[in-house]
């Protein structure tokens, strides 16, 4: 076993366990959770066994294979900052709305208070 | 006519006064609502003293945001037009039966008041001339229609036009990418002839230096606009 591939093992399990437990302690949503679960067992499993590795690296041209390990964790980041991009937006939008109706609703009952102020004299 | 004038107002207690007075002179029918986009003055205060309609904003949205806050109350309360109507000053009060008048005939569903309609009307600093020129032949292009004013915030709308900025309204440049959205929700619009007076207090949030800056971005926000998806 190479130095590099356990680095890779450890690196990759402990992705794993650091996200099973953020979970666990219900510090990290579990929809929010998959990409993180995924990106970590795909490359737990490419840097546990080096000649699967080896093969996929070739099947794709890569030739010196933990390029593709790094690949691999490229496109897993990229994916999931666009998903943090996406709910972003979501939240925006709907920290927009809030306000909206918050500040619409404050002024229907300022309305409602003082009509009946007024019918109440 | 139930007719609502949507006033945005983030720090103007020092125009406020003016502007509402205006209207008050012109629009007597007309019912004013001021929407307080999170302002750390007393905007607020200024408004609800003299007896407008207030709706407070818990936070500054921009003034997409505190626009469409108008045309949400407009929609839930029933207006049949709502007019949008600067709290800085420099939309003139005289200047609102223009913008109803097309409304008025059903030639339109939004109408947009234009500095630049009258020629030789209107100074503004060379590097907003230049880039209000090409916003206006890029989104005369896009819009088939002749738009010569595409940043201004002097706008009417009837209900249809309401229903819609009620739903959706844009927040990073809404001006001028209200006018897109617009278009692909096939709401018609027509530019009129208005006056503007120079501004009265506060000072304009965009400067030469950011011009170019500005212009490439709502660029960009005119184009991705037009890759939404609309209803």
């Amino acid at each position: 076993m190479d130095l590099l591939k356990i680095l890779a093992i450890i690196g990759s399990g402990a992705l794993l366990v650091v996200v099973i437990e953020l979970i666990r302690r219900g510090r990290l949503k579990e929809r929010y959770s998959l990409l993180w679960l995924l990106a970590g067992a795909v490359l737990l499993v490419l840097s546990s066994s080096r000649g699967f590795l080896e093969y996929v690296s070739r099947m794709v041209g890569i030739f010196y294979p933990p390029s593709f390990l790094f690949l691999i964790a490229f496109l897993f980041l990229l994916l999931i900052t666009l998903h943090f991009s996406v709910v972003l937006s979501s939240l925006s939008e709907r920290s927009k709305k809030l306000a909206q109706e918050l500040a619409l609703v404050r002024e229907e009952l300022e309305n409602l208070k003082r009509s009946g102020l007024d019918s109440g004299k | 006519m139930k007719i609502l004038i949507i006033v945005p107002a983030f720090n103007e207690e020092a125009s406020l006064p003016g502007v509402l007075r205006d209207l008050r002179e012109q629009m007597p029918s007309a019912d004013v609502l001021v929407v307080n986009d999170g302002s750390e003055d007393s905007t607020s205060r200024t408004a609800r003293d003299r007896g407008v309609k207030v709706v407070d904003l818990p936070f500054n949205l921009g003034i997409g945001g505190a626009v469409q806050t108008g045309y949400l109350y407009a929609a839930h309360q029933g207006y049949d037009v709502a007019v949008q109507f600067d709290g800085d000053g420099q939309h003139l009060g005289t200047e609102i039966e223009k913008l109803l008048k097309p409304l008025e005939e059903g030639v339109a569903d939004i109408v947009i008041g234009s500095r630049f309609l009258a020629p030789g009307a209107y100074k503004a600093p060379l590097f907003r001339t230049l880039g209000i020129w090409i916003f206006s032949v890029v989104l005369s292009r896009i819009l088939s229609t002749a738009v010569t004013d595409s940043t201004s915030g002097f706008r009417a709308a009837n209900r249809k036009a309401i229903e819609f900025f009620a739903g959706r309204y844009p927040d990073d440049y809404p001006e001028v990418e209200a006018l897109v959205l617009s278009h692909k929700a096939a709401l018609r619009m027509t530019e009129v002839s208005v006056a503007m007076r120079e501004r009265t207090a506060g000072k304009s949030s965009i400067t030469p230096l950011r011009s170019v800056y500005y212009m490439t971005k709502v660029l960009m926000a005119i184009f991705i606009d037009l890759l939404k998806k609309v209803r």
